[in-house]
């Protein structure tokens, strides 16, 4: 049957198909939507797992046990499971493992624009790339059948345009495939060095099938056009160019970017008088073609940062450019922002005012560095607030302890703060940690994680008590305080910046997008009593703008969070019946 | 370069429902029998931020994305990204706007200003534009939410879209209780 895909849809799709059993992830944009959309089929168990090396983790051991398991994650998230990638390609599998990773080229929505690729060449694991959706549903399939025959995991890279467009799949029906007997192998589960030794050489070997197999297999296939030119390309950058070029010149896809051909690669840069390589971020590809001796135009013309595109395409190689309209002033950029109701709001407005150094973490609540609260001073990795925090305050001391703390979301915190926590215990810091608990995982699209008491099925968990949590790792001072409460926020922050020893403040409301959370009519500025004096626009809300001097709440935006109310010196602002 | 792609580009602020039409568009196509390529951000710019979907169909689509003076219509959820979107338009394009203004955060700080006469600017540069108030409309279907609903009806009797198609999709996406309001959102959208 032909559906409209998005790309992670279509991975999920694959595992359906490929007879998977077991899948485990942690969410991280754009790769989310794989674990998504693999729970709604009931033939495959899903889970989502505090950390992307706990996911990987669960997949070994499903791997193990014999059934053909999966994990997703962005390229950070690879980072974090990188542990046991390079260790378990040591290892092999038993059922197939597949690992998806997703790039993000351009950064949409990431930290940094880290290109997975060369975790695929370090770890010696083969990594396949698909092009569109259908690319994404066949890849996975054959990525399993690979894994079982070369006895490996494989890797599915993907990239934002591959993950997030939509395209055209034909779906097929799901292959039976049984658990496979598991039987005790001492010697290729157990990573002793003994062991290890033995298997680094067939590691080696493995590889160099794999090469072998890179060299007759489909997924690497030449388009001759008859031209001059030869492009070498894999995963979006193939769309661009084939939007760009089409059959002006001749194409060498390659659907397997780890191990690469070799005889394949210098018989294309025969059959063509120049070959170019078209590859979003590093030169890996180019690299490969400069050490077997090919000659090839890469990245001198082609940037290494940002997406490619095919207006890019047409500009560098053809020297085409549209003339295009555009307005005479520069439009006013929109950045994201915190949403109205936001409960990391409140929190950030008094850590601005308190003038502290705030030691920040991933999730929607980075927005609290943005203007008008501008309170964030760093923002690294999943956990590094709490203990990058801890590192502030051994270097700079009592002074530092006194006007510093760390924020971390929920999910944020299960992740990867905890750790951090244990350390400030441990090796006493008078830190304080903030956990802004807004009860799910808000930024990549509200999945349930350890502390909201539902599993992703939705189904009752259990859930961490974080009060108690942090209790038991040695923090006798914590208090939870509602976020829209700014006195109380004050109050606490004060309090606890001047304790003589560890603390953390639960900020805890749930996120204003959730489908249990009831908002309020919205407020009203009376414009009589508005004075004009723009204190309730330092909350940075999206609701509250200026209008002839005077502000103005639109009732469209605006959902009654009253945190605005207590700004306004004028009395202003409140329900329309109050102030009017 | 392919003459018989069709490029949309659907453009708004982050929560204002621009993927429903994106959605509904790319099913339409497909039932009809074209090649479907849709690119969507999710993450990060979601969160009241400029957003941006791409929508192609055609004989044979390659790139999921749609480039400046490639797209032959702009369906724009709010006036400013309207604007902001113009390099995007082909010189043969049209522009569908909604002619609500929605402050960037810039704007409300006092950092920027939202431009005057952007209706005007728009169409000084000989863009064809169909510029319409689709909150009002969706007021008048009950909801100010609609308004995703509303910007759809004016897309699909733009690019000749069957009417049925898009009231089935909409049926099979929103709760029942919000059915009626939405049609009647979408043919006020339509009619507009």
């Amino acid at each position: 049957m032909k559906q409209l895909l998005l790309g992670n849809e279509a991975v999920a799709r694959g595992l359906y198909e490929a007879g998977v059993r077991v899948v485990s992830s942690y969410p991280g944009t754009p790769s989310t939507e794989i674990t998504e959309a693999a729970a709604k089929f009931e033939e495959i168990y899903c889970e989502w797992a505090p950390n992307e090396k706990v996911a990987a983790e669960v997949a070994a051991g499903a791997s193990i046990a014999g059934a053909r398991s999966f994990c997703a994650m962005k390229h950070v998230g690879l980072n974090v499971a990188a542990d046991l990638l390079y260790t378990i390609s040591y290892t092999g599998v038993n059922g197939g493992m597949v690992i998806a990773v997703a790039d993000d080229p351009g950064m949409h929505s990431s930290q940094n624009e880290q290109d997975s690729r060369h975790h695929a060449i370090a770890s010696k694991v083969p990594m396949l790339e698909p092009s569109n959706s259908a690319e994404c549903c066949s890849f996975t399939k054959l990525a399993y059948s690979l894994s079982e025959e070369y006895d490996t995991p494989v890797i599915i890279r993907l990239s934002t345009r591959i993950s997030h467009s939509c395209s055209i799949v034909d779906t097929q029906d799901r292959e039976q495939i049984d658990l496979k007997p598991y039987i005790k192998q001492p010697s290729k589960y157990v990573v002793l060095p003994a062991f290890a030794r033995a298997k680094h050489p067939l590691v080696e070997e493995r590889t160099k099938k794999l090469s072998q197999w890179a060299e007759n297999c489909d997924i690497n296939h030449m388009e001759d056009n008859h031209a001059k030119i030869g492009v070498i390309v894999s995963g979006a950058a193939y769309q661009y160019a084939k939007e760009a070029l089409g059959d002006t010149v001749s194409y060498l896809k390659l659907g397997m970017v780890h191990p690469l051909p070799v005889d394949l690669i210098r018989n294309f840069a025969n059959m063509v008088e120049t070959v170019y390589v078209i590859e979003e971020l590093d030169p890996i590809i180019e690299t490969h073609c400069t050490q077997i001796g090919v000659k090839v135009i890469g990245k001198e013309l082609f940037p290494i940062c940002g997406e490619l595109s095919q207006k890019l395409i047409k500009k560098l190689m053809l020297d085409q450019e549209d003339e295009v309209l555009s307005l005479d002033e520069p439009t006013p950029v929109r950045p994201p922002v915190m949403c109205c109701g936001c409960p990391h709001r409140g929190v950030f407005y008094e850590l601005k005012k308190a003038n502290v150094f705030v030691s920040g973490d991933i999730g929607c609540y980075t927005l609290g560095a943005s203007a008008p609260l501008n309170a964030m001073d760093t923002c690294l990795c999943m956990g590094g607030s709490v203990s990058g925090l801890h590192g502030f305050n051994k270097a700079r001391g009592a002074e530092g302890e006194k006007k510093s703390v760390a924020v971390i979301g929920d999910s944020t915190f299960m992740h990867s703060g905890i750790t951090g926590l244990i350390d400030i215990t441990y090796n006493k810091s008078n830190s304080v940690v903030i956990i802004l608990d807004n009860s799910t995982t808000g930024m990549t699209g509200h999945q349930e994680n350890p502390t909201t008491g539902k599993n992703i099925y939705n189904e009752p968990a259990a859930a961490v008590d974080l009060e108690a949590l942090c209790k038991a790792v040695g923090v006798r001072r914590v208090t939870v305080v509602d976020p829209f409460n700014l006195k109380q926020v004050r109050t606490v922050l004060k309090e606890e910046l001047a304790a003589e020893e560890p603390s953390v403040i639960i900020a805890r409301r749930p996120c204003a997008l959730l489908k249990t959370v009831k908002h309020n009519s919205p407020l009203f500025i009376n414009p009589e009593k508005c004075v004009g004096c723009r204190a309730c626009l330092g909350i940075g809300c999206p609701a509250i703008s200026m209008k002839n001097n005077k502000a103005v709440i639109d009732d469209t935006q605006c959902v009654g969070c009253d945190v605005c109310v207590g700004l306004c010196g004028a009395k202003a602002i409140g329900k329309q019946e109050v102030v009017s | 370069m392919k003459q018989n792609v069709k490029s949309v580009v659907i453009v708004g602020v982050g929560g204002q429902g621009t993927l429903l039409a994106s959605r509904v568009l790319g099913a339409a196509m497909l039932n009809q029998g074209y090649d479907v390529k849709m690119s969507e951000v999710h993450g990060m710019s979601q969160r009241g931020g400029s957003v941006v979907t791409y929508v192609r169909y055609g004989d044979n689509v390659y790139s999921p994305v749609i480039e400046q003076g490639e797209a032959d219509v702009i369906l724009a959820f709010e006036l400013l990204e309207a604007g902001r979107y113009l390099p995007w338009l082909k010189k043969s394009g049209i522009i569908i706007a909604n002619t609500q203004q929605i402050d960037p955060m810039p704007v409300i700080t006092g950092a920027a200003s939202y431009p005057e006469h952007l209706e005007k600017q728009i169409a000084d540069k000989g863009a064809h534009l169909l510029a319409f108030d689709a909150l009002k409309l969706a007021q008048q279907a009950g909801s100010v939410k609609a308004v995703n609903v509303v910007l759809l009806g004016a897309m699909a009797k733009q690019l000749d879209i069957d009417k049925q198609v898009c009231l089935d999709t909409i049926k099979a996406t929103v709760p029942a209780k919000f059915i009626e309001m939405n049609e009647k959102a979408f043919v006020l959208g339509y009619n507009s």
